[in-house]
């Protein structure tokens, strides 16, 4: 704390304006205010540079110590063996399997939970039928259960209709429990749209669909961003129902990742581990800076309605 | 619903009222999905697991009844009796700092501070990564003989120690570090929003009446964001009691026993014991925690709609 | 005149809540028929009714003959205009204007005439190409009125059209409604709260309250001859003078002071003496010369006066009482001074304390 004081205040005083009216003085407040900032943004930003810095270091510069110098001779071979021959104690193809895995289940699974939520979300918000809220009261309910409850059914239904394992099972299980958020977004996206205009397009006979398609969808390009940024980051990262509904072949790539990093075999190489936990990490990473608002949005308005 | 498209002719105009069942029914079929996945998956798969938590079932589900006995089991389990304590521990710490952290930096970015956006930015993107990740990320920092205990040793801190992924008394802090760390940003953001939607002329009365900054928070200010604060709390809560990936990733639920969690034990029971019973036993002991903290909410939520 | 909506015995209830109450309204043919009333009275659910927005619970609604009570809105030959326009954001104004047509399979070249028309009619041919979002808000509902009038129907529904309006705007966009309604003569029921909306486009007004139709009839019956309290208070700006007294053998007597009800048409024959409300307007109350001439006189105390420019707003003590008098917007009143007023009882209202019916 006394640290970053003495180190904010003279920055501060060399920004600050020279002329006779010394306003943006940092008081003490500020000092405090900038110092708490400082800490924690030091403890949420450091993980990711100590990440960078080992996966590009050599193993015997790692044994030398200290995890936050930068690398003194940079290299990707980590990144490479990450990628392609890291070992998960079955195979050793490395990560690329647990890839191609994860954007086989993410794109069906994104696509068609999206679909299911908006039109649950329209259904709810503005073609409500006797029962309606019911379901959506058990659909939010089911959002906080714990999954585990639910997971030995889900294996029963799943190997009853021969999907058990398969990547199609695991999809429909994204599917499934990307329904509660989505629909609530979706359900209070719409109801927020002024009625009226519901109304105006029945007069103009447009029926269910007709509205849904012509009127609704162009309007809400924004919150079909936020739920995708929702369902691609969360089925990214899952690992209960990969590692729970999948075998080895179709691990995603967060199990298989902890499969090569928490593999008991062989000599721990951080570095190799360090990439691959980045390799992993890549995609929601890049979506979260590349969004931006849309994701804080995105969680703000799943969170703090529902 | 082939009326839709009748022009003004009226030829098709009903004189009857419609049959209950065909009302609506575009709406009823496009619901089918949500039907399916409330009824059957979640009131189904609860009901199905918690009726089977009543059996004997091992290796395969079978409806051969004993009582209470694998709650019996259950609670004479060391492992499921650590793994409360663990949970519990775990809870109130993270439950605590969550909320003090979220609010405290949520408070800070709200007065008007340069750099807003990237220290929002920095603080939220943990919450982008899986557990996983932050779990092996935070392994590798925690990590006693490379990570940060080498580091300070290294600059002259000769009796720096600070080993808890390999202290049994300690684990569950070193998982807490991380859960912080992915967690916080998230809880931070909502309160954030909460306090960006409080009236501008509430901090202006309070200046007026010769408030200070810190009284106005605890007087004015939180009392204001009740329902921001029960919300996070909801969420925190769900997401404890969820608590495995991170513990999966970090620790193994070691050293020895001590990191087990109650979802760790459900899925080693369920998957890896053949143990079936135990493990419906035990995800029914989560459902009842949930209920326990979701029940005093819904009533704060719902019960104060109908009488406002 | 033949009726263009007939409405018989409509109930509407949401759960125990009874919205409309056995509701019975016959619109004729070329109508301005406008549904006044406060917040919550039933006005636009009943205007949704009609338009088949809201499922009745009972009764029967006609629109030219035909029974449509469980009939689409679009399959009911109306058109509808919404307060907050309900323009289609993303697509143009063309686009909005041709939406209901397209859905009803019309053929495009009829279609285009008919926008054409409706453009033409509105004086919005410039704007076809634009979107709402590049629109005022007097165009965004010159474009609203067009999407009714494209359909070619005989009845146009308005739900408070002018209520997002500027107050300039509202006159602007009120006198065109009327030379609008003026050259197409089809049926229009216009919902609003704005009583002066009500009373210069309507052919008859129907206030409401609690779902139930509290008067209908031309807006000089509503205005002079109002049926009972509630319309007496809630038409006219200031509100009316109501005094409590009793009706003694054909004079309304309240403390000391008596009204003989010289000329005032009683709905019946009054015989017996009974507790009675009078109702005065403030604009009906006369001062300076004219009251030499008025039948009832008397001293008022001057309390407040508000100069509003057009007129002054004087409130008074009449005894007791207070009690609200206009004045012209010249007159020179002051505070603490003793005032002369006449009344006419002819134009005052009398209503049964109990009932509150007119008498």
């Amino acid at each position: 704390m006394a640290n970053s004081d003495t180190m904010a205040a003279p920055a501060a005083l060399a920004a600050g304006p020279r002329g006779p009216k010394p306003k943006r003085r940092m008081s003490r407040g500020n000092i405090m205010v900038y110092g708490t900032l400082l800490v924690f943004a030091l403890y949420y930003a450091l993980p990711l540079y100590v990440m960078i810095v080992t996966s590009l270091k050599g193993m015997p510069e790692i044994r030398l110590g200290n995890i936050f110098a930068p690398p003194m001779e940079v290299t990707f071979e980590p990144w490479v063996k990450a990628w392609s021959q890291a070992c998960t104690g079955i195979n050793c193809d490395g990560l690329s399997r647990g890839f191609s895995n994860s954007v086989r289940i993410l794109i069906p699974s994104v696509i068609i939970s999206v679909a299911v939520a908006s039109v649950n979300g329209y259904a709810l918000s503005m073609w409500k039928f006797k029962g309606s809220e019911v379901f959506f009261a058990i659909l939010m309910i089911g959002a906080f259960i714990p999954y585990q409850i639910m997971l030995y059914p889900i294996v029963i239904l799943l190997r009853e209709a021969g999907l058990y394992g398969s990547l199609t099972g695991l999809v429909l299980v994204h599917v499934v429990f990307g329904m509660p958020i989505n629909t609530l977004l979706f359900r209070n996206y719409f109801a927020s749209i002024p009625e009226e205009l519901f109304k105006a397009a029945r007069v103009d006979g447009a029926g269910f669909w007709a509205i849904f398609f012509k009127i609704m969808l162009p309007m809400s390009l924004p919150i079909f961003v936020v739920s995708l940024i929702i369902q691609v980051t969360g089925i990214w990262n899952d690992f209960l129902f990969g590692a729970s509904f999948t075998g080895p072949d179709l691990y995603p790539m967060t199990v298989q990742l902890n499969n090569i990093v928490n593999s008991v075999q062989g000599v721990k190489e951080y570095n190799v581990n360090m990439a691959a936990t980045l390799l992993t990490g890549l995609v929601p990473l890049t979506i979260y800076f590349v969004s931006g608002k849309l994701f804080v949005r995105g969680i703000a308005a799943g969170a703090v309605k529902g | 619903m082939a009326l839709t498209d009748a022009t003004d002719t009226g030829q098709n105009i009903p004189v009857q009222k419609p049959k209950r069942l065909f009302k609506n029914l575009a709406s009823k079929i496009a619901a089918i999905p949500m039907v399916f996945t409330a009824l059957v998956i979640f009131v189904g798969g609860t009901v199905w697991t918690i009726v089977y938590s009543f059996t004997s079932s091992g290796l395969l589900p079978r409806l051969k009844w004993v009582g209470l006995d694998q709650y019996e089991r259950l609670w004479n389990s060391r492992k499921w009796l650590v793994s409360i304590e663990n949970l519990a521990i775990y809870g109130i710490c993270s439950l605590i700092l969550t909320l003090v952290i979220g609010f405290t930096l949520a408070a800070l970015l709200d007065r008007k501070v340069r750099g807003e956006g990237a220290l929002r930015t920095i603080f939220l993107y943990p919450f982008a990564l899986s557990f996983i990740v932050t779990g092996l990320i935070w392994q590798w920092i925690l990590n006693p003989e490379l990570g940060l205990q080498s580091v300070m040793r290294g600059i002259g801190w000769e009796s720096f120690a600070f080993d808890p992924l390999n202290n049994s008394k300690l684990v569950m802090f070193g998982l807490l570090i991380a859960g912080l760390w992915q967690g916080t940003g998230l809880i931070m953001c909502i309160m954030l929003a909460g306090l960006r939607g409080i009236d501008e002329d509430i901090w202006k009365a309070a200046r007026v009446d010769g408030i200070g900054t810190v009284k106005t928070y605890i007087r004015v200010i939180i009392p204001m964001m009740r329902p921001v604060f029960v919300t996070s709390l909801v969420l925190i809560g769900s997401g404890i009691v969820k608590l495995y990936d991170l513990v999966v990733a970090q620790t193994s639920g070691g050293p020895g026993l001590s990191s087990q969690v109650p979802a760790m034990y459900v899925m080693t029971s369920m998957f890896g014991g053949q143990n079936l019973g135990q493990g419906f036993a035990a995800s029914t002991m989560m459902l009842v925690s949930v209920v326990i903290i979701l029940v005093p909410w819904a009533i704060l939520e719902f019960g104060g709609k109908k009488r406002g | 005149m033949t009726n263009s909506i007939e409405i018989k015995n409509l109930d509407l209830s949401f759960g125990a809540v009874k919205v409309l109450q056995d509701l019975n309204l016959n619109i004729g043919e070329g109508e301005f028929l406008v549904l006044l009333g406060s917040s919550g009275c039933g006005k636009s659910t009943l205007l949704n009714c009609i338009a088949g927005l809201l499922e009745v619970t009972d009764g029967q609604i006609f629109i030219k003959g035909k029974n449509v009570t469980w009939a689409e809105p679009s399959e009911r030959g109306i058109g509808m205009v919404f307060q907050s326009y309900a323009l289609y954001p993303q697509m143009t104004v063309k686009g909005n204007l041709s939406f209901g047509l397209k859905n009803a399979r019309v053929p495009k070249d009829e279609i285009e005439k008919r926008v054409a028309r409706a453009a033409e009619i509105l004086q919005i041919e410039a704007l076809l190409d634009r979107k709402p979002g590049a629109l005022s808000g007097g165009q965004r509902q010159r474009v609203a009125i067009g999407r009714a009038l494209v359909r070619d129907v005989d009845v146009f529904l308005f739900d408070e059209p002018l209520s997002n309006l500027d107050a300039k705007l509202r006159v602007d966009l009120r006198v065109e409604l009327k030379r609008l309604h003026n050259q197409l003569q089809n049926t229009m029921v216009y919902v609003t709260h704005d009583q002066v909306e009500a009373m210069t486009l309507a052919d008859r007004i129907a206030v409401m309250k609690g779902g139930k139709i509290m008067q209908l009839g031309t807006p000089d019956e509503i205005y002079n001859q109002p049926r009972n309290l509630y319309v007496a208070d809630f038409i006219g700006s200031p509100s009316m003078n109501f005094l409590h007294g009793h009706l003694e053998s054909g004079a309304f007597r309240v403390d000391d002071m008596v009204m003989p009800m010289v000329g005032y048409e009683f709905a019946a024959p009054q015989t017996a003496d009974r507790p009675a409300v009078i109702g005065i307007r403030p604009e009906h109350v006369v001062t300076g010369e004219l009251v030499k001439n008025a039948p009832l006189k008397f001293d008022a105390f001057v309390d407040l006066v508000e100069p509003m420019g057009s007129d002054t707003l004087v409130y008074a003590k009449l005894g007791q009482h207070s009690f609200r008098i206009r004045m012209d917007g010249q007159a020179r009143v002051k505070e603490g001074e003793t005032l002369e007023i006449g009344i006419d009882p002819s134009r005052a209202s009398l209503f049964d304390r109990d009932t509150e019916d007119r008498l």
